[in-house]
């Protein structure tokens, strides 16, 4: 219960604490990264425990007998926890420097926000039950609005409008009565390990209630609900880093996961075939993405369709309903985050170096930025998968996970992926170092790396793609414990 | 004594309201309606205690015994009705004072309580009563003050909008005269316990059909049912602000209570929905009603009359809980009653707000709001919240539950329109924060503006306060309304 409190309680806290010093930007940006560094020692402190065995639980409230708002600690909320937690106070050091190198105005109220959309994180990774995570999926919704609209022209309002249009529509008018229909079904909403749903209806209905939780939970963006993604790029890049890569669509894809593992039950869902048409839609969306995201020159838009497509890995793992691939899944919720927040990193460094933000204008900045542009390169292999970067174990277990599941057309989709991967990934590293400048380029040195309070995190977070590779195993011990 | 509380909570603002008009003075007259408004809480929230312990708490005026006396008769459905009433007048009266003296001219004020009292008077009447003819005496006494309330209004217009609302409530009111007159010739008696046992023997006779027919759509026009509703955006918008927060909060709530009962107990079920299939035909409209008057607030300018198309489309939800003729849907009606009757009402006290501020409740004058008045935007949020039925407030109980009575009894049509409606709802409020979020109001305007009156937040935060409180603790009020459904129908589950 304690631990639980904590992690909900610490960015609360912060958030008040950044209010009351918004006056004091140094102040302000201290109290974000005490906040910060508090909950990843506290959630990284968790491990042992979880992998040992231990569920902290904590029932805070019960609204009505069957709709409490009830916290349990497991593996996969761990994970996800881990993966806010860790990622708040870089993307924080990030967001103080790219907030004052791009002049952006409100810093306060981004700070508040950002926090905000924290505190309903841990909510969603610790949620014992539906309620509890449709209760904090909103607040994540609701928070991140003001963010994502922060530069309030009408751009801006546009994409709020359908940011918010498309969350809100998938939420009520799919999840809520597929959370309804649940409760009805199984008398109860609590996660439990092997699923509530089992033999509690026929095949079709599991089916029918399988599509209505994976597109009712619009921030895991299957298509076609997507839309709301690419329109959230008008935001600052670290709301965008913040969207992609820590709190959003990881909420998104946990969820999920976590409704596959723990609602429907993988061998349910295995033995009835109720996840076969949602692996076909996720599998579509993995092409489909790649291809739109090859023709984008914007590279913010880009990197949101890639998004998209890697979004769809995660869904896909979880519709196989083997242990093998939930774990391949999981895993790449983590190492997702790391390369695709590198990534968002990069592009906000050069936007406020040298304010590019086309593919097309890129050409010979590696050489301005070498940093900037090797970490960018880092990350282009995880989300391809190559050795020694973190992302080919999540690919591996994946593919394992398709081959146990005799589905060959998924290890083709996978494969034909990381081609388009490579496709529209490595041509920008390719013109950043091997293109020439363009003719009056400024050359005086000036214009050259970002700030450091930028380049640093994307170095760290690159650095971590890096260490994924030898760090996997602990994760993957931990994630057992979802499927046992 | 305690036999004698459901009698005491209506005589009480019955007898104040003329002790207002003797004395005349706007603040005595104020000081004596918060009395009636706190005495009949206070004896409200008793009769419910009462009725928790007891069962049913019976009255008889006079000492006459029913059927030949009238017979106040409190069961857990409307002693619920009869705390929300009571409770919605008295939250508003901290707002009242000086709200009021703003919009009514000083030498009609001491009117202006008198016919508020009266309206509380005949709204607690409505509920209280066990007797059918009763219903419609205490239906006119609210209906008439009612409208002398609304033509109080500032603009010429609240005449009209009177006008119009006393053409269509007279037809109602009499059209559910004679449904209650054709009740009477067949059944010889007009108290409501004793017309139900005496109703039997008339089924399937056509003058029982014709009854039915008259009661619900007089009924309906007091509820304002779609496409019944025509008088209710402009009554809403043109009265006097503080009417409108507490009607909107209680008189259409009331006539769907009165619905209920004749539904459920008075004519029974069995005819209402198994022989006259009226659970199909209130259900349609409800589900029209909800799609209908979400799909029109969306395109209003002015708040208040957002507000009111947005009632009507709640009103929808209540109506469709009573049409599925369950218990667990008259539950859900109830414990929508209570809690959109907060939410309007606290939505209500801000449209008061903006007009002590501005003189107008125009969309526009949100502009800036964040910056301006963080808690008063924070209440909106609130309240925009509960009307969109997002957890944590009052308005996701009433959803959660309505949801799971549609579910029981498979009614996917209502389930997808209760969802829609919501959606709409997320259109229209949402409309508002982004024009008070990313419009500056003009600084001479801003500068201009008042202060506002201490009772207007003292209403707001009380309302804000129960809204959140009632979406993180209902599990009383939902055992009540469970309780309450019960009773009216039997356990069906």
């Amino acid at each position: 219960m304690t631990l639980i409190t904590a992690a909900l309680l610490i960015p609360l806290v912060t958030a008040v604490a950044v209010a009351a010093t918004g006056r004091h930007a140094r102040l302000r940006d201290a109290c974000t990264l005490i906040g910060g560094g508090l909950l990843a020692l506290l959630i990284f402190g968790a491990w042992p425990a979880v992998s040992g065995g231990e569920r902290p639980e904590w029932l805070a409230w019960s609204i009505l007998p069957g709709l409490d708002i009830y916290f349990q600690l497991e593996p996969l909320g761990l994970l996800y926890a881990s993966v806010a937690a860790g990622l708040w106070p870089i993307t924080s050091i990030y967001a103080s420097g790219y907030l004052k190198g791009a002049h952006e105005k409100h810093q306060t109220r981004f700070f508040v926000c950002f926090t905000l959309a924290i505190f309903a994180a841990m909510g969603i990774a610790l949620a014992g039950n539906l309620i509890t995570l449709f209760l904090f999926y909103e607040v994540l919704t609701l928070s991140t609005w003001p963010l994502v609209t922060h530069k309030g022209t009408a751009e801006a309002k546009r994409g709020g409008r359908i940011y918010l249009g498309i969350l809100l529509t998938t939420s009520i008018g799919l999840l809520l009565p597929a959370i309804v229909w649940t409760g009805t079904l199984a008398g109860s909403t609590a996660f439990s390990p092997g699923g509530i749903l089992t033999g509690k209806a026929s095949p079709s209905v599991l089916g029918l209630l399988y599509a209505l939780f994976l597109f009712g939970v619009g921030k895991a963006a299957l298509m076609p609900f997507h839309r709301w993604l690419p329109a959230a790029m008008v935001a600052p890049t670290p709301v965008s880093a913040l969207l992609h890569a820590v709190a959003v669509v990881k909420a998104g894809v946990f969820a999920v996961l976590k409704i596959s593992v723990m609602i429907f039950g993988l061998d349910n869902l295995f033995t009835t075939d109720a996840s076969e048409v949602m692996s076909w839609v996720a599998g579509f969306t993995i092409l489909m993405a790649s291809l739109i995201a090859l023709q984008q020159d914007n590279l913010k838009a880009r990197l949101a369709y890639s998004t998209i497509s890697q979004l769809a890995y995660i869904v896909l793992g979880a519709t196989m309903a083997t242990a093998l691939a939930a774990q391949g899944a999981g895993l790449h919720i983590v190492m997702h985050a790391l390369a695709k927040i590198t990534l968002f990193f990069c592009a906000g460094a050069i936007y406020v170096a040298h304010h590019k933000t086309l593919v097309s204008e890129l050409d010979g900045l590696g050489r301005r930025m070498p940093w900037t542009f090797a970490a960018f390169g880092l990350a282009s292999l995880s989300i391809i998968g190559i050795p020694p970067l973190g992302g080919t174990w999540s690919k591996w277990w994946l593919t394992l996970g398709a081959l146990e599941a005799d589905q060959l057309w998924i290890v083709a989709t996978l494969a034909v992926s990381s081609l388009l991967n490579i496709a529209y990934l490595i041509p920008i590293v390719a013109r950043g170092f091997l293109r020439p400048l363009p003719d009056g380029a400024p050359t005086e040195r000036s214009a050259g790396e970002a700030p450091l309070s930028m380049v640093l995190p994307l170095c760290l977070t690159a650095a971590g793609c890096l260490a994924a590779f030898v760090l996997a195993q602990p994760v993957l011990e931990l994630l057992r414990g979802i499927t046992q | 004594m305690i036999s004698q509380l459901p009698v005491l909570v209506v005589v009480i603002p019955m007898l104040i309201a003329p002790l207002i008009v003797l004395l005349r003075h706007p603040v005595i007259a104020w000081a004596l309606y918060t009395t009636a408004a706190a005495c009949s809480f206070a004896l409200a929230v008793a009769c419910l205690l009462q009725v928790e312990q007891h069962g049913l708490l019976q009255a008889y005026l006079g000492g006459w015994e029913p059927p030949f006396g009238i017979e106040y008769r409190v069961d857990h459905a409307n002693a619920l009705v009869l705390c929300l009433v009571s409770g919605i007048a008295l939250l508003v009266s901290p707002m009242a004072l000086r709200s009021a003296a703003d919009e009514i001219s000083q030498p009609r004020l001491y009117l202006f309580y008198a016919c508020l009292t009266l309206c509380l008077t005949g709204l607690l009447g409505m509920t209280a009563t066990g007797d059918a003819f009763n219903v419609f005496v205490f239906l006119e006494i609210s209906s008439l003050s009612g409208y002398a309330l609304i033509a109080m209004g500032r603009s010429r217009m609240a005449l009209l909008a009177s006008f119009r609302y006393l053409v269509m409530g007279t037809i109602g009111g009499t059209f559910f005269l004679t449904g209650v007159g054709l009740l009477y010739a067949v059944t010889g008696t007009l108290n409501m316990a004793d017309l139900a046992d005496r109703i039997v023997p008339a089924f399937g006779s056509r003058v029982l059909v014709a009854a039915v027919a008259f009661i619900v759509i007089g009924l309906a026009i007091k509820i304002a049912l779609f496409p019944l509703h025509a008088w209710l955006p402009a009554a809403y918008s043109q009265a006097p602000s503080l009417v409108t927060a507490f009607m909107a909060a209680t008189s259409t709530k009331v006539a769907t209570y009165v619905l209920l009962r004749f539904v459920a107990t008075v004519v029974g079920p069995l005819v209402v929905f198994s022989a006259l299939s009226l659970g199909q035909i209130l259900g349609t409209l409800a589900c029209i009603a909800m799609v209908a008057g979400s799909v029109a607030a969306i395109y209003q300018t002015d708040f208040k009359r957002l507000l009111a198309w947005s009632s009507l489309a709640q009103i929808g939800y209540i109506v469709l809980g009573i049409s599925l003729g369950t218990d667990a849907g008259a539950s859900a009606a109830l414990t929508h009653m209570i809690n959109h009757g907060l939410i309007k009402c606290g939505l209500f006290v801000i449209a008061a707000m903006l007009v002590w501020q501005h003189g107008e409740a125009a969309i526009s004058r949100f502009a800036g709001l964040p910056r301006r008045a963080p808690l008063l935007f924070a209440a909106f949020i609130i309240g925009a919240l509960g009307l969109i039925g997002v957890p944590g407030t009052a308005g996701f109980i009433s959803k959660w539950v309505l949801l799971e009575a549609l579910m029981d009894v498979g009614h996917w049509p209502a389930i997808v329109a209760v969802l829609i409606s919501s959606l709409l709802a997320v259109i229209y409020c949402w409309r508002v924060v982004e024009i008070a979020w990313f419009t500056q109001a003009d600084a001479a305007a801003d500068s201009a503006v008042r202060s506002q009156p201490i009772g207007a937040w003292m209403s707001l935060c009380a309302a804000s306060i129960l809204i959140i409180y009632f979406g993180l603790h209902s599990d009383w009020l939902i055992a009540l309304t469970n309780t309450a459904g019960t009773q009216l129908l039997g356990a069906t589950r």
